[in-house]
C-alpha cells in the first residue's frame, strides 16, 4: 500500500501512522513523555510487518493479579527463568493490577480510569528506574487499548496528565507494550541451549490467548514460516524450538471460554465452551499430552474446567494446562513444585511428568519437607535459595 | 434455485413473508410495535437519552464504522453458540440507532459477552465487543434492573479489585465457591497459608491480595477513582459497596496528603 494513498479503513490507518510514531510526536511537544526500550533488546517481527523491540533485562514485572492469585507457579517461573538464563529484574510492590478484568467484567469503571491505572504503573515502572514487562494477557491487550485512546483522545490524555501530577508521576508512555510471552519467544534460543530433558515425544497444543492479539492486533508478534503468517506464532515458536512435537486443531481461533464475569458467576458457560470447544477438540484432533498458552485466565479456566467435566459428565478431558513459562522452565530442570507450583493446578499434569523424565514422586517429597520445615517453625518461608 | 429465489430482493423479501407461518413479531408488526414490550414503561425519549450516552461516548467512534452483515464477527463469537447472543444484532442496532432494539439489547443481551474481542476480526474494523464495554457501563451508571442483576453475587470481586488493586487473590479459593473445582480448591484452601510461604518471590507470601500491594500505591489509586468519578457509579447500584469504598477513599486520600485539594 502506497504511503500517500488516503486509508479506507481504521487498519489502513494504523499500518500507515505506526502509533509509536505519533507517540514520538506526542513527546516532542511536550505532552507525554516516552519510556524507551532499555539495552539491550531483540528486535522481532511484528503482524503489521514492523519489528518491535523486546528488552531482555532491566524490567519492572508487571505481574498478573490471576496468575499470582490462583496459579503462582506462572509468575515464579518467569522469574525463574530470567535468573537462570542470568538476567536481572524488579518484582514491585508498588504495582496495581491493569483493573482490566473489572473493566471487562462489572464495567464498574471508564475509559479515565483505566487510563489512570495504566500510567500510573507506567510513571512508577520509570520512577523504579525499570521497563514494564506485562505478564498477562488482558493486561498487555487491554494497555495496548489505552495506548491508542490516550494517543487518540486528547480529553482523556489531559485528564490523566493532571492526575499523574497531583500523584507527583510523569505521564510516562512506554516505547513498546511487551508480554513476557514476547521475552520468551526473544530468549527462545537461549532456552533450548540449557535444556534438562528431551522433548521430542511431547506433543502439546497451543491456545494463543485472545486478549494477547484480538484486542489490538499490530503489533502481536507473527512469523511467515509459523502456520503461514496467519496466527500469531507467539509460544508456538518457544516450543518448536525446545523440539517439542506442536499438534494443530480447528479451534484454534475460539476463546477459552472464561468470559471475565462468567468464570466468575456463570461457569456454566466456561466449563462447557472450555470443554466442548477447546479441550475435546484438541483430543480428539491431536491428542495432546500437554496444552500450553500464556495467559492468567486461559490456564485457569482450561484446567479448572475439566474436572466436573470428567468425573460426572464422563466427557473426553484430561489436558493438563500451563504457560510456556512453566513448560520451559520444567524443561530447563526447575522444580515442579517449589517453582513451577503445579500443585495448584487440577488437571493431572503427572504422566506429563513421566513423559518427560521427571520423579514427581520424590520432588512432592522434597516439596511436602519444605512445607513441613514452614509448618514446624524451623523457616519461614521458601526462598530462592532453596530451589 | 427456487422461482421465488429468483425475484429482484424486496419481491422475494415479500414473497417469502407471505410464505412463513405467522409469529408473535407479526402480531407486534401489526400492533405497530416492532420488538420486545418488556420495555414498554420506558418513555422513547428515556430510551433515546441513554442510547445516546453510548454513541456520544470517546470510544464508540472506534468501535462503530458500518456493518457488512457479513456474520464473521458471529461466527467467531464463544456466546453465540451458547446463548440467543448476536454481535452483529448489537452493531447493527448501534449503527441504525435502532433504539429500541439497543434497548432490548442493553437489557437482555450485554451481559452474554465474553469481551474476548473475536469479533474484532469485523472485516469493516468495528468493535461489538467494545460497543458492549461501553454499553454495560451506562447500564451501570442509570443504575437498570438488567445491571444490577448482572452483578449480584459480584460485590466481593468489586470490592476487592476496587480497594485492594488486584481482583484475584489466594483467600478466594474457598471450597463453597468453587465446588466444580472438586478437591483442588478444599486442598489448596487447607493448606494456604503455608503453601504460600512456600513460593520463593517474596511478593507471592500473601493471602488476602495477589501480591504485595503498598499502602502508598493504593493510595494512589484510590485518588484515581476520585479524580475519575468511578464510585459514584456504585452508588445506586450498590450502595453498601459504595458507602465501604468511599469511607476507605477519604481515608486513603488523607493518608496521601490529597484531602485539602478536595
Amino acid at each position: 500500500m502506497a504511503q500517500s494513498q488516503e486509508p479506507r479503513t481504521q487498519k489502513e490507518k494504523r499500518q500507515q501512522e505506526d502509533i509509536r510514531h505519533e507517540l514520538r510526536e506526542l513527546e516532542a511537544n511536550g505532552e507525554i513523555e516516552v519510556l524507551d526500550v532499555p539495552e539491550p533488546y531483540v528486535e522481532v517481527e511484528r503482524k503489521d510487518g514492523h519489528t518491535k523491540k523486546i528488552p531482555l533485562e532491566g524490567l519492572w514485572h508487571h505481574k498478573s493479579c490471576g496468575q499470582c492469585g490462583h496459579i503462582p507457579g506462572y509468575s515464579t517461573s518467569i522469574f525463574w527463568l530470567f535468573r537462570e538464563l542470568g538476567y536481572d529484574y524488579y518484582d514491585p510492590e508498588d504495582q496495581t493490577s491493569c483493573t482490566g478484568w473489572n473493566y471487562y467484567a462489572s464495567a464498574t469503571s471508564n475509559e479515565a480510569a483505566q487510563a489512570g491505572v495504566a500510567l500510573r504503573n507506567f510513571g512508577q515502572a520509570k520512577q523504579d528506574g525499570h521497563y514494564p514487562l506485562i505478564h498477562c494477557g488482558t493486561s498487555y491487550g487491554h494497555y495496548k487499548e489505552v495506548r491508542e485512546q490516550v494517543i487518540h483522545h486528547k480529553e482523556t490524555r489531559d485528564q490523566v496528565r493532571d492526575i499523574m501530577h497531583k500523584l507527583g508521576h510523569d505521564l510516562v508512555m512506554p516505547e513498546e507494550i511487551v508480554h513476557y510471552s514476547e521475552w520468551t519467544h526473544a530468549v527462545r534460543e537461549d532456552i533450548a541451549d540449557n535444556l534438562e530433558y528431551d522433548l521430542s515425544d511431547v506433543t502439546a497444543c497451543v491456545h494463543p490467548a485472545c486478549h494477547y492479539y484480538k484486542i489490538v492486533e499490530d503489533d502481536a508478534i507473527y512469523d511467515p514460516d509459523v502456520y503461514g503468517g496467519n496466527r500469531t506464532a507467539i509460544v508456538t515458536t518457544l516450543l518448536e524450538e525446545l523440539g517439542t512435537n506442536v499438534e494443530d486443531y480447528s479451534t484454534w481461533y475460539d476463546c477459552c471460554g472464561f468470559g471475565f464475569r462468567h468464570i466468575l458467576v456463570e461457569r456454566d458457560y466456561t466449563r462447557s465452551f472450555a470443554t466442548q470447544r477447546k479441550i475435546e477438540r484438541m483430543k480428539e484432533e491431536a491428542d495432546p499430552d500437554v496444552t500450553i498458552t500464556h495467559d492468567t485466565g486461559c490456564v485457569t479456566t482450561l484446567d479448572q474446567s475439566q474436572y466436573v467435566t470428567g468425573e460426572v459428565h464422563d466427557r473426553n478431558v484430561g489436558v493438563p494446562v500451563m504457560s510456556e513459562a512453566q513448560f520451559a522452565a520444567l524443561a530447563m530442570g526447575a522444580h515442579p513444585y517449589k517453582v513451577c507450583q503445579l500443585h495448584w493446578h487440577n488437571t493431572d499434569y503427572r504422566p506429563l511428568l513421566e513423559k518427560m523424565g521427571i520423579d514427581h514422586e520424590e520432588a512432592w517429597a522434597e516439596f511436602e519437607a519444605e512445607v513441613d520445615a514452614i509448618e514446624e517453625g524451623e523457616k519461614e518461608f521458601v526462598t530462592w535459595d532453596d530451589v | 434455485m427456487s422461482e421465488a429465489n429468483k425475484l429482484p430482493r424486496t419481491e422475494r423479501n415479500r414473497v417469502n413473508e407471505v410464505e412463513r407461518t405467522p409469529s408473535a413479531m407479526d402480531a407486534r408488526k401489526e400492533a405497530g410495535k416492532m420488538f420486545a414490550t418488556d420495555y414498554d414503561d420506558w418513555s422513547q425519549e428515556e430510551k433515546e437519552e441513554i442510547f445516546e450516552k453510548v454513541t456520544e461516548d470517546i470510544r464508540h467512534e472506534d468501535f462503530m464504522y458500518g456493518c457488512y452483515e457479513c456474520g464473521i464477527c458471529v461466527a467467531a463469537c464463544p456466546s453465540a453458540r451458547f446463548y440467543d447472543f448476536s454481535p452483529r444484532r448489537i452493531a447493527q442496532a448501534v449503527g441504525r440507532e435502532d433504539v429500541d432494539l439497543f434497548f432490548e439489547q442493553l437489557n437482555e443481551d450485554a451481559w452474554d459477552c465474553s469481551q474476548c474481542f473475536s469479533c474484532n476480526r469485523c472485516p469493516r474494523e468495528n468493535s461489538p465487543g467494545g460497543l458492549i464495554t461501553i454499553m454495560r457501563e451506562v447500564a451501570v451508571t442509570e443504575n437498570l434492573d438488567s445491571a444490577e442483576e448482572a452483578l449480584e453475587g459480584y460485590e466481593r470481586v468489586i470490592y476487592k479489585i476496587m480497594s485492594t488493586g488486584t481482583q484475584v487473590s489466594p483467600d478466594m479459593i474457598q471450597p463453597e465457591a468453587f465446588p466444580d473445582w472438586g478437591p483442588s480448591a478444599r486442598e489448596e484452601s487447607e493448606h494456604m497459608d503455608e503453601w504460600r510461604k512456600a513460593i520463593p518471590p517474596e511478593t507471592l507470601h500473601t493471602t488476602d491480595t495477589a501480591w504485595t500491594v503498598s499502602d502508598r500505591t493504593i493510595a494512589e489509586m484510590f485518588m484515581i477513582w476520585h479524580e475519575t468519578d468511578v464510585l459514584d457509579m456504585l452508588e445506586e447500584i450498590d450502595p453498601g459497596i459504595h458507602m465501604i469504598l468511599t469511607d476507605m477513599m477519604e481515608e486513603k486520600m488523607e493518608e496521601g496528603g490529597w484531602a485539602e485539594e478536595d
